[in-house]
């Protein structure tokens, strides 16, 4: 180590330090921010439907139709509201009252008893595509229960050509929150990377000070090396508390081990301030870099890092698209590491990859910093 | 006093175009961005990574199997000899699903038994989980109505399931919609989160504040770029998911144009809110997260408002975006007139209003 380099890190470390605690929004970024955005996607971002608002058309009150009907009020999926006439249960569907019918014609019962397989009519709106298949699912899940019944009543087993036994592996009551809280906390690691770090270079060339810093004997590493060491500290902070909060808040079960999460967390907190260095080093100006990062950090974390809508489903190109988002990894190990456990089989290959983008981006950081001082 | 609030609108524009990075950073990443997105937020399950174990040899499971081969929600990744192999393919993402015929499959079936088959899903996406399995029922359902029917069995009761607005429900249609709300809203923040910081940081608001610029009147040299930038931004996104998306678009545009601008209105009071708030770029950058985040989540583009708890749905109507992203989608699906959706109208137009009026008032009231 060159002599006095310890020294000057300090330094470096010391002033940055300062100007954190003087501006309370980097404070702010690293504690406030993390707590906020983790009760807001942790209450707010739910994929499992309950209590869906259908409409319940039985025109017969036959006791077939009744006990289909039935099976509606008994689930917490479903919050029928009885209407009287199909007419009345479309214009509640039009004026988005209901999310669905279910539609009993008159002859339901009749029909049933001389074994004619009456239709049972469904129609939901299709508006949101995801939740539409998900109600068509549970109404699959009560008509087939339903048919089981009616067989066991009638002394019979309903025999069916194949029986289908199902198991959902890491996640059996297919919560989505413990999908989503691991990938939420990849989203709000790469928003205060990025934000914390994209504008402190651009500052200092602003106001001029980075050429007061060049003309000093400290080395372009010793300069970067001060900003980082501090924001990385904040950055880990905020991450703590995210963590134990997805733990304690959300009950995200942690099958992988805590020093692997810790340390590929601290991998990506690296990336992602690099990232924000990166931003602030090409554009030179906190107006730009601030439109920046405004534009290119939470959308595409958001949604084109698997966290919630999945990679697999993309077209090939977009998939290829997603290898340059470092969100994309962390949200891999973070989901593996959470629901799974220590995969290395994962683990690796998407570490090998986040070690890849940090030293692109600290690299080129280093490298457009020097030119300057030519 | 026109040609004086013309001159600072001029100005404005001048702030935010001259520069040219500043210029491309507003204006091409929502292109981008909606190209990308549109096609990255699916839902719909396409190619979903199968590997089939079957260990019988009889032509009732090939017959089955072979269902799951030909169905286009399913890539048949490879093919297992035991039952050993598959938690390490799964473990490691290889494979979606597995499915799982036993060795007395067709001998069952025969005897006129049930053939017991397995599934077993990787459920780290829940979501895609549960795709998988009704796409998993909804062949074996069908597979068995079929046998059923060669015996002259029939089901006591079978389902007629239709889907309003989105026959095929294609998940891109509800998301493209949502992307214009989204998008809109981000350049809007863009081009007026930072105005009034910028100028703060450099101190030449206060020189603007001591011009005979009425405060209205710099409300309206600040909002409008946000506004032009914002309505023509969303114009040309709902050009590119009207011919390019081929998203249907069953309404009128005079019915959703009002309420675009209203919108954008709403948002820019939002963003001149945050900025005369702050008093340097990186508070108003924190700001613009602090309320793009939230107002993401809450609108529901993502993820359903109705599978929120109470106490956050009570929060999603402070949400302008919650509003606009609910009209648009039924504009462009429902083909909703507004007299389907003026409870969504109104509320959005207070919002713009509360926020337009707070901005002014925070020009020469701020807090430090």
């Amino acid at each position: 180590m060159k002599p006095g380099r310890l020294l000057r890190v300090k330094g470096m470390i010391r002033k940055e330090w300062l100007q954190v605690i003087r501006d309370p929004s980097s404070i702010a970024i690293a504690f406030f921010l993390p707590m906020l955005l983790l009760l807001i996607f942790g209450y707010g971002v739910s994929l499992d439907a309950k209590n869906v608002r259908i409409a319940l058309v039985v025109e017969q009150a036959d006791s077939q139709s009744l006990s289909f009907a039935g099976g509606f009020y008994q689930t917490p999926y479903f919050a029928p509201l009885a209407l009287n006439s199909i007419q009345e249960a479309e214009t509640a569907l039009r004026q988005s009252k209901v999310d669905g019918i279910v539609w009993l014609r008159h002859n339901f019962g009749r029909d049933y008893l001389r074994k004619d397989s009456p239709p049972i009519g469904v129609i939901v709106n299709g508006v949101d595509a995801n939740t539409a298949r998900l109600i068509e699912g549970y109404v699959q899940g009560i008509w087939f229960g339903w048919l089981e019944q009616q067989a066991e009543r009638a002394g019979k087993k309903l025999q069916s050509p194949v029986q289908l036994e199902q198991r959902i592996w890491y996640n059996p009551e297919v919560r989505s929150t413990d999908f989503l809280v691991p990938g939420v906390l990849a989203v709000i690691m790469t928003l205060i990377g990025a934000l914390l770090t994209a504008l402190v270079i651009a500052r200092e060339w602003e106001r001029g000070t980075m050429e007061a810093l060049l003309v000093t004997r400290i080395s372009v590493v010793e300069i970067l090396l001060g900003k980082l060491i501090p924001y990385f500290i904040l950055g880990m902070g905020g991450l703590a508390l995210s963590m134990a909060m997805a733990h304690s808040l959300f009950h995200v079960p942690l099958r992988g081990s805590l020093w692997l999460l810790l340390a590929t967390s601290a991998l990506f907190l690296w990336v992602a301030l690099g990232m924000g260095f990166f931003i602030s080093t090409i554009f030179k100006s906190q107006f730009v870099a601030a439109l920046v990062a405004m534009v290119s950090t939470f959308l595409p974390a958001f949604i084109l890092s698997g966290f919630i809508f999945d990679i697999q489903s993309m077209p090939p190109i977009i998939q290829g698209l997603t290898h340059l988002i470092a969100a994309r990894y962390y949200v891999s190990i973070l989901q593996t590491l959470f629901l799974v456990g220590d995969v290395w089989s994962v683990v690796l290959p998407n570490a090998a990859a986040l070690v890849g983008m940090g030293l692109f981006f600290h690299g080129m950081v280093y490298r457009k910093t020097r030119k300057n001082l030519e | 006093m026109g040609h004086r609030i013309l001159a600072l609108i001029i100005k404005e524009f001048l702030a935010l175009f001259r520069d040219k990075k500043s210029r491309m950073a507003v204006i091409v990443p929502p292109i981008f961005q909606l190209l990308v997105f549109g096609y990255a937020a699916t839902f719909d399950l396409e190619h979903a990574a199968l590997a089939i174990l079957n260990e019988d040899t009889g032509g009732f499971s090939r017959d089955l199997a072979g269902r799951f081969e030909r169905s286009s929600g399913f890539e048949v990744v490879g093919y297992l000899r035991s039952e050993a192999e598959i938690a390490p393919l799964i473990d490691r993402g290889g494979a979606l699903l597995a499915l799982h015929i036993g060795p007395q499959c067709s001998s069952d079936a025969a005897r006129g038994e049930s053939c017991n088959i397995q599934v077993l899903i990787d459920g780290r996406n829940s979501n895609t989980a549960m795709l998988a399995l009704n796409y998993v029922r909804s062949i074996v359902s069908d597979f068995n109505e079929e046998r059923a029917a060669l015996n002259g069995a029939k089901l006591p009761a079978r389902l007629n399931m239709r889907a309003w607005f989105n026959p095929n429900l294609e998940s891109r249609w509800f998301i493209v919609p949502g992307i214009i709300a989204l998008l809109a809203m981000i350049v809007t923040l863009v081009v007026t989160a930072l105005s009034v910081a910028r100028e703060r940081e450099a101190g030449t608001f206060d020189q603007l504040l001591v011009t005979p610029l009425r405060p209205w009147e710099i409300l309206i040299g600040k909002a409008m770029p946000g506004l032009l930038v914002g309505v023509g931004e969303a114009s040309l996104i709902i050009a590119v998911a009207v011919f390019w998306f081929k998203i249907p678009l069953v309404g009128q545009l005079s019915v959703l144009y009002p309420a675009l601008i209203i919108y954008v209105l709403s948002i820019i009071g939002v963003g001149l809110m945050i900025s005369s708030f702050s008093a340097t770029l990186q508070q108003a950058l924190l700001g613009a997260f602090l309320f793009i985040v939230p107002a993401v989540i809450l609108s529901g583009f993502s993820t359903p408002i109705a599978n929120m708890p109470a106490f956050m749905q009570a929060l999603t109507y402070l949400d302008p975006m919650r509003y606009f992203l609910t009209i648009v989608r039924r504009v462009f699906l429902e083909g909703a007139g507004i007299e389907y959706f003026w409870h969504d109208l109104w509320p959005m137009s207070i919002i713009a209003a509360v926020t337009l009026a707070m901005a002014t008032w925070l020009f020469r009231h701020r807090m430090y």
